[in-house]
C-alpha cells in the first residue's frame, strides 16, 4: 500500500522534473525566432588586448589616436580622457613633451580671470579632450537630429564592444539590399540595430596618413581606432591583467599550502 | 553563551581583564574550543565564505564611498574618476561590483545546503529565519548599490522596482512618491539610496552576529542530520575547521578574483556604462543575475499586485519552511524522495533565473508560470505531504558510527590519509 504511494510520488517527481525542463526548453526554442532578422553575427577579430596576457600595442594606440583626432573627433567627444593619460603607462606611450604639444593644439575656455572674464588659452596635459560641440543640442543640430555618443566608455557600453564597433565601421553597404527602403539621410549597416544608421561611413582608403608604413585601409583604421577606444574605456587593463597574474599565482601556491596543512591537521581524524 | 569560563589564564593581566569582560573567554569558547561535528563536508564552508564576502564588501565599499559623489550630475563621472584617477580605484570598484555577485553565489549555495540537509528544522528555526532576514537585507542593499553608478540600468532598474509599490491599493502611489522623495526617480532618490546602501551592510553584520549566536546554541547540523551524541562526534573548531574554511576561502577567492581581474564586466550589463537618461528607455530592463529568479516570478503573474505579492511570497515561504516540512528526518541522504524533489527545485530555480533574463513574452511567460507554480507547490504541498508518505532510510546511531561505516571496509589508514575526498 505504502510502496504504491511511494511509486506514485516518485513518478510524479520525475514527471514534474521532465515537464519543467521541457517547458524551459520549449521556451528557449520559441524565443529567438522573434528576434531573427535583427542580429547578424559580429566579426570576431583577434585583438592584442584579448586573453589573460593581453596588452595594448603603443604604436597601434598612437595610430588609433590619430584616426580619432582626424576623423571621429569632428563629431564624437571623449570627455573622460585627459591629455596626460596619453603618456601614462599601459597606454599609447607618448612622451610628456609630446603630450604638451598635442594638448596645445586645442583652445580651452578657462576662467574667470581677475577681471571676472572667461578667456581662451592653449590646452594643457591636465585638460580633458576638447569636445567638438558645446552641448548635446548643438551636436544634434549639426547631425541631422542624431546624437554622436561620447567615446570615453563606449566599448564597455555595447555588448562585445570592440568587435561590435569594428563591425560597425567596416559593415557599411553602398547600396541597401534589395527591397530595403532607407529613410532620408540614413545609411545601411550590417551591424547597427535595425540596419539604418545616421552616421555616414566615416572611414575610407587613405583618409588618414600613417607615417609608420601601416596599411592605410578601412580595416586597419578600424582596428587601430577600436584599440584606442578600448584603451580609453579601460586605461588600467594592462595593470589589471599583470596584477591578476601575480594574484593568481600567489593564490594557487597559497591554496596548495593550505590544502597540505589541512591534510596534516586532519591526518589522525576519521571523518 | 559566555561568562562561565572555567579556563584559568596564566597571564595575570589577561585574567584581570577577562574576569571583568570575558571577551577572551568568549573567543576561546566560541571560535577555538567550540565542538563541531567531525563529518562536515565542504558545502559547510560557504557560511564562512559568505562572512568573508561581507567583510570584503564593507571594506571596499567604505573606501569607494570616500571617492564617490551621490549626485545625479556627478555620480557616473565620479565612478569613472575612481576607475581612472584613484590609486587602485579600478580594483576597488571591480572588487565591490563582482563581490556582490560572489556574495550571492556563496549565500545561495549556503541556502541550498541548508535545504538539502534540513538545517532549518528544530531546534534551528530561529537560525534559519535570521538567515532569510540576511538574504532580504542583502537584496535591498544590492539593489540600492546597483543604482549608485547612475547608468541606464541603475536609473531604469530603480524606476521599475520602486514602481512595484504603486501596486499597493489606495496608498501605493503615495508610498512611491515618498520613496522617491519627489515625482520621479531623481536626486533625492539617489541620495537616500546611497545613505541606506551605507547603512544596511552594518544591519546585515548585526544579523550575522545573531545568526552565529543562534548557530552556537544548538551547534552545527551535519550531513547525517543526526544530532551530536558524545564528544567522539565532534572536533574543536580550531584548528580543524579554521584550516578547512581557510582552504575553501582561498579556492573561492581564485574564482572571485579571476572575475575581478580577467572578466570584470561579464556579470554586469553594458547599458550601465551609458549615463542615466530619463528620456531613453533601454530595450530590455533586466536586473542583476542574482535577482532574475524573483524577477521571473514577478512577471509570471499577469496582475501587477499579484506579481509583487508572489515575488515577496517566494521569500516569505522560506520563513515558514521549518513548519512546512513535516518529516522528522533532517538530511536528504536518508530521504530518497525528498532528495529527488530537492534537485527538481534546484533545476526550477535555475530555469527561473534563465527566464528572468528573457523578454516577458510568448513561451517565456508560459514557462515562467509553470516554474513559478512548481516553486510554490514544492514548499506548500510537496514538503508537507512528503513527510507523511516517505519512508526514510535507517539513520545511523551517531555521527561516529556513520563515519566508521563509510571510512571502514578494512582500510582505516587510507581513509585518514585522504580525509576529504567527497564533495
Amino acid at each position: 500500500m505504502k510502496s504504491r504511494a511511494l511509486n506514485t510520488i516518485r513518478g510524479l517527481a520525475a514527471g514534474l522534473a521532465a515537464s519543467a525542463i521541457a517547458a524551459v526548453l520549449a521556451a528557449g526554442f520559441a524565443g529567438p525566432a522573434q528576434a531573427s532578422g535583427e542580429a547578424v553575427a559580429l566579426p570576431s577579430e583577434s585583438w592584442t588586448f584579448d586573453g589573460p596576457f593581453g596588452k595594448f600595442d603603443p604604436a597601434q594606440l598612437q595610430r588609433g589616436y590619430q584616426v580619432y583626432k582626424e576623423v571621429c573627433a569632428n563629431c564624437h567627444s571623449m570627455k573622460l580622457v585627459k591629455f596626460r593619460n596619453l603618456a601614462e603607462p599601459g597606454g599609447p606611450g607618448f612622451t610628456e613633451e609630446q603630450v604638451k604639444v598635442l594638448a596645445a593644439e586645442y583652445q580651452v575656455t578657462d576662467g574667470p580671470n581677475e577681471d571676472g572674464d572667461m578667456f581662451e588659452r592653449d590646452g594643457k596635459p591636465f585638460d580633458s579632450f576638447v569636445s567638438p560641440f558645446a552641448n548635446d543640442n548643438a551636436a544634434r543640430a549639426s547631425n541631422n537630429g542624431a546624437l554622436p555618443p561620447d567615446f570615453s566608455v563606449l566599448v564597455k557600453a555595447r555588448p562585445n564592444g570592440a568587435n561590435y564597433i569594428y563591425g560597425l565601421l567596416t559593415g557599411y553597404h553602398e547600396e541597401p539590399p534589395h527591397g530595403v527602403e532607407l529613410r532620408e539621410g540614413m545609411y545601411y549597416n550590417d551591424y547597427f540595430a535595425g540596419h539604418q544608421i545616421a552616421m555616414a561611413p566615416p572611414l575610407s582608403e587613405e583618409a588618414v596618413d600613417y607615417t609608420d608604413g601601416s596599411p592605410m585601409t578601412v580595416e586597419q583604421y578600424a582596428r587601430d581606432v577600436v584599440s584606442f577606444m578600448t584603451w580609453a574605456a579601460e586605461p588600467k587593463l594592462v595593470e589589471r591583467k599583470r596584477m591578476g597574474l601575480q594574484v593568481t599565482i600567489f593564490l594557487i601556491v597559497f591554496a596548495g599550502l593550505m590544502y597540505f596543512t589541512k591534510k596534516q591537521v586532519w591526518r589522525n581524524v576519521e571523518h | 553563551m559566555a561568562g562561565h569560563s572555567t579556563y584559568h589564564f596564566k597571564n595575570p593581566v589577561v585574567r584581570w581583564f577577562d574576569s571583568r569582560l570575558p571577551l577572551i573567554s568568549l573567543v576561546r569558547e566560541q571560535l577555538h574550543e567550540f565542538p563541531t561535528p567531525k563529518n562536515l563536508n565542504y558545502w559547510w564552508t560557504f557560511g564562512g565564505i559568505a562572512a568573508i564576502c561581507l567583510v570584503v564588501q564593507l571594506v571596499s565599499g567604505i573606501v569607494l564611498a570616500m571617492h564617490y559623489t551621490p549626485h545625479v550630475d556627478m555620480a557616473f563621472n565620479s565612478v569613472e574618476h575612481i576607475m581612472r584617477d584613484v590609486n587602485y580605484g579600478w580594483f576597488l570598484r571591480y572588487l565591490h561590483a563582482n563581490g556582490a555577485s560572489f556574495f550571492f553565489i556563496a549565500v545561495y549555495i549556503h541556502i541550498f545546503r541548508g535545504l538539502y540537509y534540513g538545517s532549518y528544522k528544530a531546534p534551528r528555526e530561529i537560525l534559519w529565519m535570521l538567515g532569510v532576514l540576511i538574504l532580504l537585507a542583502m537584496m535591498a542593499t544590492a539593489f540600492m548599490g546597483y543604482v549608485l553608478p547612475w547608468g541606464q540600468m541603475s536609473f531604469w532598474g530603480a524606476t521599475v522596482i520602486t514602481n512595484l509599490f504603486s501596486a499597493i491599493p489606495i496608498v501605493g502611489p503615495t508610498i512611491v512618491e515618498w520613496l522617491w522623495g519627489g515625482f520621479a526617480v531623481g536626486n533625492p532618490t539617489l541620495n537616500r539610496f546611497f545613505s541606506l546602501h551605507y547603512l544596511l551592510p552594518f544591519v546585515i553584520f548585526a544579523i550575522v552576529v545573531l545568526h552565529v549566536w543562534a548557530l552556537h546554541v544548538p551547534g552545527n547540523n551535519n550531513p547525517t542530520g543526526v544530532e551530536v551524541k558524545t564528544g567522539k562526534d565532534t572536533l574543536p573548531f580550531h584548528p580543524y575547521y579554521t584550516i578547512k574554511d581557510l582552504f575553501a576561502i582561498v579556492v573561492f577567492m581564485l574564482f572571485f578574483l579571476g572575475f575581478v581581474f580577467y572578466a570584470p564586466n561579464m556579470l554586469g550589463h553594458p547599458d550601465n556604462y551609458i549615463p542615466a537618461n530619463p528620456m531613453v528607455t533601454p530595450a530590455h530592463i533586466v536586473p542583476e543575475w542574482y535577482f532574475l529568479p524573483f524577477y521571473a516570478i514577478l512577471r509570471a503573474i499577469p496582475d501587477k499586485l499579484g506579481g509583487v505579492l508572489a515575488m515577496f511570497a517566494s521569500i516569505g515561504v522560506l520563513f515558514i519552511l521549518p513548519w512546512l516540512d513535516t518529516s522528522k528526518v533532517r538530511s536528504a541522504t536518508f530521504r530518497p524522495l525528498y532528495k529527488q524533489f530537492f534537485w527538481v527545485l534546484v533545476l526550477v530555480c535555475v530555469g527561473l533565473t534563465y527566464l528572468g533574463g528573457k523578454p516577458a513574452e510568448g513561451g517565456y511567460v508560459i514557462a515562467a508560470r509553470i516554474l513559478t507554480g512548481y516553486y510554490f507547490l514544492h514548499f506548500l504541498v510537496i514538503l508537507p505531504l512528503l513527510g507523511l508518505f516517505e519512508t526514510p532510510k535507517p539513520l545511523p546511531a551517531s555521527i561516529s558510527e556513520s563515519v566508521l561505516k563509510k571510512g571502514g571496509g578494512g582500510k582505516p589508514a587510507e581513509a585518514a590519509a585522504a580525509p576529504e575526498s567527497r564533495g
